[in-house]
């Protein structure tokens, strides 16, 4: 009986505590987007806690931590995925280019057009391998004529490394491709719109490691040109392909910091016990 | 004596014999005896016993007396009706049932009184002979059973073994009544095609089943035209408007109720939109008769169009209604059932809720609601209540929605409801349309399951 | 493609292009939000309509008129026998004592014209109503009793405004002299409106004033009854069988592909079989509830079957596990533990099923259950006929009351059909256990 209630004690502190202070540093000279204490609630849940944040342009920056704390939920409040969620709250500040994304007054279709995401499982439309790369053209009228759209799914298909395996057949479904080309086709498809920020979710947690080594090899190139935020599960991962990484725990940003210094020299106690493999 | 009170007769003696086997294993433990099973199991065991075999007796042996007797009685009939067969012996056979019920119409004839004293006679041999064999089975059945228990005896086993029957029984119930079903059109239909060739009634264009079919059998002519065009188009007409008003409205509001609104406001609207699917067909049938029909037919007029007062559109119309609800709630399901990470996908690049659901949510859906729809034609097709009251009777090859049309299902009510002679044409002629009608929805039926199958596995 | 150097666009003429096509994307969204939101209004609408429709034809269809007469109920001429007997009753002089009374209501004496429209102006049920009085209150033989009497179905639609007085007498359904003594009745207060006894109590009539749906609803109750037993049982063993005994192998296949088609097949089909087999082959009477009660089971069960299957695979594995791991046999684990918890699901789904039963026409139809029925049944095999049944030939009728006698039992079926469909939802809502 004792012990019960001890655990129950146990999970209420650690769910009350206080809010764990950030180290790091959270702030970037250029932010492309920085989130200022930002708080989201699932209903009576408090998911994210008063976290800030800044993301750098051209950069490649990773989440990290364990599962269920935040991560996910955090990258979906910076293009409003969120907002599908009917029980999900926001409060606190995000901007684009110094822009708040959470003002009232902003229409979330420009801004997902300039906020791509990338999902956990590839989830290409069951429509052949071009229409999926031209729909975000389309609804958005990217393209004046059909040669521009044509223009548009070859780079989109080229700059993801897709073009050659697919060339042939842009007229079969794209549920037909395997689950690394899926991913490429849905990670070309978020080009394709041309955004600034490209929104990762868990890229690789649904392929081999083949396919996985492939769409890292691409996000190291598309960080030439974009800004990149991927959630990860592996440690690896975020030390192989990011430039920065955040460390989230419980809905705290624990720490910010450069990647190689996160992994060899982390100053937060749960950073630490984290990456030696305490826990996760 | 009633089948009731033999009945409740063998369960008095089924629960004397479990209380007794239960009460005997129970004191046999009491005293130190080990058994295989719980005391109940054997009482259960020797209840079965005395009851089942005795109950299957009394059931099999009330159905096949009234059929002997009914043969017997043929012998009382003068020869003339004999020698007319058909209809006569229909006749003279209710003349002698109602006699033996009691029922008395002016003065009977010599020949029907003395058939139904007859009968009489049997049918109290026939019921003394049932209840005493019956009885018979019953204990002697109880007593075997009661022998049998021993310490080594599984009466749970054999307990459970004849509940795994009884329930496998239960269950060929849908296969019996599919063959009930087939058979009870297949004959007559297979008369009415000795009377009438099935390419004339398949093709026929003209449908008057006014005048007596058997004469035609014998002169080779006549006037009844048995053509079931006309019908089809009519219930196709018919179905046509329905499925004009149904499925725009029905699929519109389930992909409102599906992706715009709120949780609260879907559980408040979709129990009042099947509210719609609940009210009985006659009722609607009332509603467009009475209401719906003279309001088309001045509306029509006012504009000056000659509008018949038992409208196809009228009956169509109404029975788009009752169809909403199925429309959409089939709709509904098939919209749920499309994965959130499509939808996520659109969001994510961008779509509005408008463009993701016509263009990503719609055409993943689209095989499921055109299997919907199918099922809604079906629907349509069957319904009959509703053509019955509003749709007329006038067998018109039209496809004007404002004549009056009859429909398939609204010519075999109109045939078979009353008296009927099962040697005519005309009567027949409703069994082969049932036939046709069974044809065409179960047809409908498997196509639109087919396309589930197949959607379903795409997405599993 | 030919450009190779193509780099796709730059982010900012992107959102230069996406800002341009906002305004048209933005209104086609409105557009096709409020098409959907007109569809349910459209929907509910119907709801309203058919609602409103029934129920103002229905409400005043639960009323009728009703005349005072002050009746002299002289035992000599009421029971000439003077034993009380039906026979006797019936052969005495109630009618005229009526006749007399509604002489003495508008003060007149004699007059073979007042006479003849009197007669037409009572209901012809009121000689009934006046020995059935005398019988059950013997002692107010030979003293002045005030009676109520249903008036003739045609001076209620009067007295409702559906025949105009106005129309010249001889195109009008009631001549000028009947409209006279109808004044004169209600300025001596005679004339009263209530709640009708006849529809809640009578049976089936000719008479619009008289009908009444007391039989039909007696008969729909047998026939579900028949239903219930035969459906519920059978439907709930069929569906174990199916989801916890069944082998996967051909015959189980054919009997699921079975189920779902006799779901599809329109319900007249059924009452075909129920006239071939039950009544032409077997030889069973016509119009009765026991043939009635299994033609519809044969009808609610594959609902029945779909729901109980369902409401059993919803009873989690772990449970039958865990009773499975204690050593109870699978019978055992079926009736301890799957039944009771799927009951819930099985009941729902019957009394769905039940409630279609109710609303049924079609198959009735043809199992002569439209015959024209004035006895009360007794019985399960007792001619009847079912409230639907009823609606229908009633809606057949020409006189102008009888579409409100029509709309006030489609209203009783309703208030029926809702209590059981919200006892199912409240069912579903209270026991509904989430695993």
């Amino acid at each position: 009986m004792t012990s019960f209630k001890q655990i129950n004690d146990a999970t209420d502190l650690t769910m009350e505590n206080a809010i764990i202070k950030t180290t790091g540093n959270v702030f970037v000279d250029k932010p492309r987007m920085s989130a200022r204490n930002v708080n989201v609630y699932y209903g009576d849940k408090h998911a994210i806690r008063d976290v800030t944040i800044d993301i750098a342009e051209q950069e490649v920056i990773a989440f990290i931590g364990p599962s269920g704390c935040g991560k996910s939920t955090f990258l979906r409040t910076l293009n409003r995925m969120n907002d599908t969620i009917d029980i999900c709250r926001v409060s606190g500040e995000i901007a684009l280019d110094g822009e708040n994304i959470y003002a009232p007054s902003v229409d979330v279709v420009p801004l997902r057009a300039r906020v791509g995401m990338v999902f956990q499982k590839p989830n290409p439309f069951p429509k052949s391998i071009y229409d999926n790369i031209a729909y975000g053209p389309r609804i958005h009228g990217l393209a004046r004529n059909k040669a521009e759209l044509d223009d548009i799914v070859q780079s989109a298909l080229e700059r993801a490394g897709l073009w050659n395996e697919v060339k042939d057949r842009l007229d079969q479904p794209g549920t037909g491709l395997s689950g690394g080309q899926q991913q490429r086709l849905c990670i070309a498809r978020a080009i394709a719109v041309s955004p600034e920020v490209i929104l990762m979710d868990e890229p690789c947690s649904a392929l081999d490691p083949i396919a996985t080594a492939r769409v890292e090899e691409l996000i190291e190139e598309l960080k030439q040109q974009y800004t990149i935020v991927i959630v990860t599960h592996s440690m690896q991962q975020a030390a192989r392909v990011s430039d920065r990484t955040a460390y989230f725990h419980l809905g705290d940003l624990v720490e910010v910091g450069r990647t190689e210094q996160i992994f060899t020299n982390p100053s937060h106690k749960l950073t630490q016990d984290y990456i030696t493999g305490r826990f996760g | 004596m009633a089948f009731t009170t033999q009945l409740s007769l063998l369960l008095i003696i089924a629960l004397a014999f479990y209380t007794f086997a239960k009460r005997s294993v129970t004191s046999a433990r009491n005293r130190g005896e080990l058994f295989h099973s719980l005391p109940n199991y054997y009482g259960l065991w020797v209840g079965l016993a005395a009851s089942l075999p005795a109950i299957l007796l009394l059931i099999l042996w009330s159905v096949i007396d009234i059929q002997l007797f009914q043969h017997w009685v043929r012998d009382y009939y003068p020869a003339e009706i004999l020698a007319a067969g058909g209809s006569q012996e229909v006749v003279a056979l209710a003349k002698v049932e109602n006699l033996v019920a009691g029922i008395r119409f002016g003065d009977p004839e010599a020949w029907v009184v003395e058939a139904s004293s007859a009968w009489s006679a049997w049918e109290h041999s026939s019921t003394t002979a049932k209840t005493v064999v019956a009885l018979l089975l019953s204990i002697s059945g109880g007593f075997v059973a009661y022998r049998k228990i021993s310490n080594q005896f599984r009466a749970r086993n054999a307990v459970e073994r004849i509940l795994f029957w009884a329930l496998i029984s239960a269950s060929t119930i849908a296969i019996l009544t599919t063959i009930g079903i087939v058979l009870s059109v297949l004959f007559e239909t297979i008369r009415f095609f000795q009377l009438v060739p099935p390419t004339e009634f398949i093709f026929g264009t003209e449908w008057n089943p006014q005048f007596e079919g058997a004469e035609r059998a014998g002169t080779g002519g006549g006037d009844a035209k048995y053509g079931m065009l006309p019908m089809f188009a009519g219930t196709f007409l018919i179905s046509a408007i329905a499925l004009v008003v149904a499925v725009p409205v029905g699929l519109a509001s389930a992909i409102y109720l599906a992706e715009y609104s709120t949780p609260k406001v879907r559980a408040t609207i979709k129990p009042l939109l099947e509210i719609l699917a609940g009210v009985p067909t006659v009722v609607y049938g009332f509603f467009a008769a009475l209401t719906v029909a003279p309001m088309i037919k001045q509306a029509g007029e006012s504009v000056g169009l000659t509008v018949a007062s038992e409208s196809a559109l009228a009956a169509g119309l109404v029975m788009g209604v009752m169809i909403i609800p199925f429309v959409s709630s089939l709709a509904d399901d098939v919209i749920n059932a499309i994965p959130q990470a499509l939808r996520d996908a659109a969001y994510g690049l961008g779509s509005t809720k408008s463009e993701t659901t016509r263009q990503v949510v719609l055409p993943a859906a689209l095989p499921g609601i055109v299997a919907a729809v199918i099922l809604a034609v079906s629907r349509a097709v069957g319904e009959t209540m509703i053509v019955v009251m509003a749709a007329g009777l006038a067998a018109n090859l039209s496809f004007n929605p404002l004549d009056a049309v009859t429909t398939v299902t609204s010519q075999i009510v109109t045939i078979l409801v009353g008296d009927q002679e099962f040697e005519s044409a005309k009567t027949l002629s409703a069994f082969a349309l049932s036939t046709m009608l069974i044809i065409l929805t179960l047809g409908l039926n498997f196509f639109a399951l087919q396309i589930v199958k197949k959607y379903r596995e795409q997405y599993d | 493609m030919t450009d190779n150097q193509f780099m796709g666009l730059s982010p900012q003429e992107a959102t230069l292009r996406v800002e341009a096509s906002l305004r048209q994307r933005r209104k086609r969204e409105k557009r096709f939000r409020l098409m959907g939101l007109a569809a349910v209004a459209l929907a509910l609408s119907f709801l309203v309509i058919l609602f409103t429709g029934i129920l103002s034809k229905g409400l005043p269809g639960m009323f009728q008129y009703y005349v005072q007469l002050d009746v002299e109920l002289d035992r000599a001429r009421l029971d000439p026998a003077g034993d009380l007997s039906a026979a006797s009753l019936y052969s005495g002089d109630a009618e005229a004592l009526i006749l007399e009374a509604s002489l003495a209501s508008i003060g007149e004496e004699e007059g073979r014209k007042t006479k003849r429209a009197l007669r037409k102006m009572v209901s012809s049920g009121a000689s009934i109503r006046l020995i059935e009085f005398v019988q059950s209150n013997p002692q107010v033989l030979n003293t002045k009793q005030t009676i109520k009497f249903a008036v003739d179905d045609d001076i209620d639609s009067f007295l409702r405004g559906f025949i105009d007085r106005e129309t010249p007498e001889k195109d009008r359904r009631i001549d000028d002299l009947t409209i006279d003594i109808v004044d004169r009745w209600q300025a001596a207060g005679l004339i009263s409106y209530e709640l009708s006894d006849y529809l809640f109590f009578g049976s089936a009539s000719r008479d619009a004033e008289m009908a009444g749906i007391k039989g039909a609803l007696i008969g729909s109750l047998l026939t579900l009854a028949i239903c219930i037993s035969i459906a519920f049982p059978l439907g709930v063993a069929a569906a174990i069988y199916l989801e916890e005994l069944a082998p996967k192998n051909r015959w189980t296949e054919l009997i699921e592909i079975n189920i779902n088609n006799l779901a599809a097949v329109p319900s007249v089909v059924f009452g075909i079989m129920g006239l071939t087999i039950f009544i032409v082959t077997f030889g069973m009477p016509r119009s009765i509830p026991l043939v009635g009660g299994v033609v519809l089971a044969l009808m609610t069960l594959p609902t029945i079957i779909i729901s109980s299957r369902a409401a059993i695979r919803a009873v989690p594995p772990s449970i039958r596990d865990a009773a499975l791991g204690i050593g109870a046999s699978k019978m055992q684990v079926i009736f301890h533990h799957v039944i009771p918890l799927a009951m819930p699901g099985m009941l729902t789904g019957t009394i769905i099923g039940m409630a279609q039963a109710l609303g049924e026409t079609a198959p009735l139809l043809m199992i002569g259950m439209v015959a024209f029925i004035v006895d009360i049944p007794a019985g399960f095999m007792d001619p009847a006929t079912v409230l639907p049944v009823q609606i229908f030939m009633w809606a057949d009728f020409a006189e102008r009351m009888f579409i409100q006698k029509t709309s006030a039992a489609i209203i009783v079926l309703l208030a029926f059909l809702i209590t059981m469909n919200a006892a199912a939802i409240a069912l579903r809502k209270k026991l509904e256990r989430r695993w």
